[in-house]
């Protein structure tokens, strides 16, 4: 398959592992941002292609991960009211909330609807005119663009029983805010290729610049992750700080401006807490004052944070990068996605999630294993 | 697909009763006679039929295999099959899996209310040409109505009886360290076909589904006296889920070669953009056959001269240990865990 299988080549990929190999001469940790990238590290075993010194940590970069437990409250609550259709990716609807998740609501009669498109959500909108239809907009720069198209259309066509549920993030605050902790150790960053492919990378050179660290926008597949650490072992090496561009074929320093100038119109930059992060200042996307009419919480009420985290989880440490997934006793034995303790456990692009599927159950700490 | 639109023509719709399925339909009375005089059982065309009781009376010697299933699949017709096709294949392949020449069927109809009787003659016409392809009888039924909206348009449930051919087991306990996997094709045909089917899928492809009858490549191994210690039809859940449950009932480790699993582009693409892994993705004309190391190329080249086989290959191997566990070795040579499928499945493929 072109665009695939050339980077998943394993002679280019022993060519980058002994690049490596060669490069480094001391220890050095770096965290991929993305949750795709740590499902294709763990998957394809590139942790094990690289010198024992290189250790990647798995990054923030799960939107389903970090999406507030009281916005997965609401949306059940949403859900669940009468009239609506409740249209979702698939990824949240085994989310934990404070009491269930969003599929428990569907089994108690909630029209619950996976959509692959925030564009399917609003055509269910037109489609059912009577009924109150509401998509849960979730995600990070990369999925915005479409979510904001959805608002746009809705607003310009007068689909006025659509909304949504807003939920967004943006990746450089939590960036700043890793790096800003008392405690880092991260020391070189494998930055989002998609997330990139929208937004550019301009927005990550005062970071780097800042904190003194490299910075590779990078890709998803094998061949992309190891140039990627190379890149940045290889900067880190010789002192380096700068931002790199290792996903050339899909990102511009610029990014894509249309993309950018609709997320402008639609959205506005607010404060966002993460779930197992905290709130970070100006880390996320909500509706912009034109917009408002088109947010679920102006038509279903305010979500209310507050709601607390089943006790045991340690999903906020792996998604700060302070622990990983098989470090906690819970791994495999009292979690597993089917009946999972924490989100990192349920998404797709979950970091414990990554593992439990491509490791084991028995690979964790808890297991004995 | 010719064969139900020849039997198609010569099946008019009964007079009377309208274009779609009533609820006197399931009545039993005047209308129920009718709807199965005139659609179902001229379809299958069978002596046991024509007798008109309330079960067939069969003469069978020797060890059987029993087996059931049901089919709820949405959309009723999808590329390469309908629901009615994979009732009968579907049934036929799981006695096949058991060593077992399929011999008779039974099939249960509910329809809701509502149903177009041109599309329940097209699904009962394929049900014909499927069993008419596998060598079964359809020798009993029975048809239900129910209210509109209370089973997406109808399932179809279907038992089968077969005659056991092997002399051992064929089944997961049989299976012993050692032993060879054999994959008789390409994966995740089925699952993509239907996804893509489906109403509100975002993408068009060429994608058909696998649905085909096994039990002739079986036999052909069992005659040419290769005798399989475990087959298994990859449905729901994929290669992934097979292996898991052969491997934790015969107490095996098994590892597969990720480089020798076929997956068409179309299959591979379709997963990348839906973030599946094929090995999970549904199938309904593949199997697994576990067989003695000195029978894997024998096997191999028996079943590539079946079309429905054609692209068989050994894919790995059973271990002794560690036990219930499945592995993959990618293509840097760094083997991966492989379990069932976890959290969200894509419903109602089957």
């Amino acid at each position: 398959m072109k665009y695939r299988d050339e980077y998943r080549d394993p002679e280019a990929a022993r060519r980058l592992a002994d690049a490596i190999a060669r490069t480094v001469t001391r220890p050095w940790t770096l965290m991929e941002v993305c949750g795709g990238q740590t499902h294709a590290i763990v998957r394809f075993g590139l942790d094990e292609l690289l010198p024992k010194t290189v250790s990647l940590v798995h990054g923030p970069g799960c939107p389903v991960c970090v999406t507030p437990i009281e916005y997965v409250d609401k949306a059940i609550e949403i859900a669940l009211s009468p009239g609506v259709i409740f249209c979702s990716f698939g990824d949240m609807l085994r989310v934990p909330g404070t009491s269930g998740d969003l599929l428990s609501a569907k089994s108690r009669g909630a029209d619950i609807r996976i959509v692959y498109s925030p564009l399917d959500a609003l055509a269910v909108g037109r489609a059912e005119p009577l009924r109150e239809v509401v998509f849960f907009a979730v995600g990070f720069e990369t999925t915005a663009p479409a979510n904001a198209m959805a608002a746009y259309r809705a607003k310009r066509d007068g689909v006025g029983n659509f909304s949504m549920l807003v939920s967004h993030v943006l990746v450089p605050p939590a960036m700043r805010s890793i790096l800003e902790a008392p405690d880092n150790r991260i020391q070189g960053f494998l930055a989002a290729g998609h997330v990139c492919t929208v937004m550019g990378y301009q927005e990550y050179e005062p970071i780097a610049r800042k904190h003194r660290v490299p910075i590779v926008v990078t890709g998803f597949e094998p061949v992309d992750i190891l140039e990627g650490v190379y890149l940045c072992v290889r900067q880190l090496e010789t002192g380096g700080a700068e931002v790199e561009n290792q996903y050339s074929r899909s990102v511009r320093r610029d990014g894509n401006r249309p993309a950018q100038q609709l997320m402008r119109e639609v959205f506005r930059v607010i404060p966002r807490r993460w779930r197992g992060i905290g709130d970070i200042a100006e880390s996320g996307l909500g509706l912009g004052e034109a917009y408002r009419e088109f947010d679920a919480e102006s038509r279903f009420g305010p979500v209310r944070a507050g709601s607390a985290e089943a006790g045991e989880c340690i999903s906020g440490l792996v998604l700060r990068g302070e622990r990983k997934p098989l470090e906690c006793p819970a791994f495999g034995v009292r979690c597993t996605p089917e009946h999972p303790l924490g989100v990192t456990m349920v998404s797709s692009e979950g970091a414990c999630a990554a593992y439990y599927r491509y490791r084991g159950a028995g690979a964790g700490a808890g297991a004995g294993g | 697909m010719t064969d139900s639109d020849a039997f198609a023509l010569s099946c008019p719709v009964p007079a009377g009763d309208g274009e779609i399925v009533q609820l006197a339909h399931g009545g039993g009375g005047r209308a129920m006679a009718r709807l199965i005089d005139r659609i179902i059982r001229p379809a299958f065309a069978d002596r046991e039929l024509e007798r008109r009781h309330d079960g067939a009376a069969l003469d069978i010697a020797g060890p059987v295999a029993f087996t059931t299933d049901s089919y709820v699949v949405q959309p009723l017709i999808f590329p390469g099959g309908d629901i009615g096709s994979l009732a009968v294949n579907g049934t036929v392949n799981d006695l096949a899996m058991c060593g077992a020449r399929p011999l008779y069927l039974s099939v249960g109809f509910i329809l809701e209310e509502g149903l177009p009787i041109d599309l329940l003659r097209r699904v009962v016409g394929s049900m014909r040409a499927a069993a008419t392809v596998a060598g079964v009888r359809l020798v009993t039924g029975d048809t239900k109505v129910v209210d509109r909206g209370k089973a997406d348009g109808m399932f179809v449930s279907t038992a089968g009886i077969g005659r056991i051919v092997t002399a051992t087991p064929v089944e997961p306990a049989s299976v012993v360290p050692g032993d060879v996997v054999i994959l008789s094709g390409d994966i995740g045909r089925h699952g993509i076909a239907v996804m893509a089917a489906r109403e509100g899928f975002g993408f068009e492809t060429s994608i058909e589904s696998d649905c085909a009858p096994l039990a002739d490549s079986v036999l052909a191994l069992i005659e040419a006296g290769i005798m399989p210690h475990c087959l298994r039809d990859l449905t729901r859940g994929g290669l992934a889920s097979a292996a898991v449950e052969i491997a934790e009932t015969a107490g095996c480790a098994i590892a597969l070669d990720e480089a020798s699993i076929l997956v068409c582009e179309e299959v591979t693409a379709a997963c990348e953009l839906l973030g599946l892994d094929p090995l999970h993705v549904a199938n309904e004309g593949r199997f697994v056959a576990f067989v003695a190391p000195e029978d894997a190329e024998p096997a191999v080249a028996i079943l590539r001269r079946h079309p429905v086989t054609a692209a068989a290959a050994i894919v790995g191997e059973v271990r002794s240990g560690p036990q219930g566990q499945v592995s993959c070795r990618g293509p840097f040579g760094v083997a991966r865990a492989i379990d069932m499928l976890s959290g969200e499945q894509l419903p109602r493929i089957c």
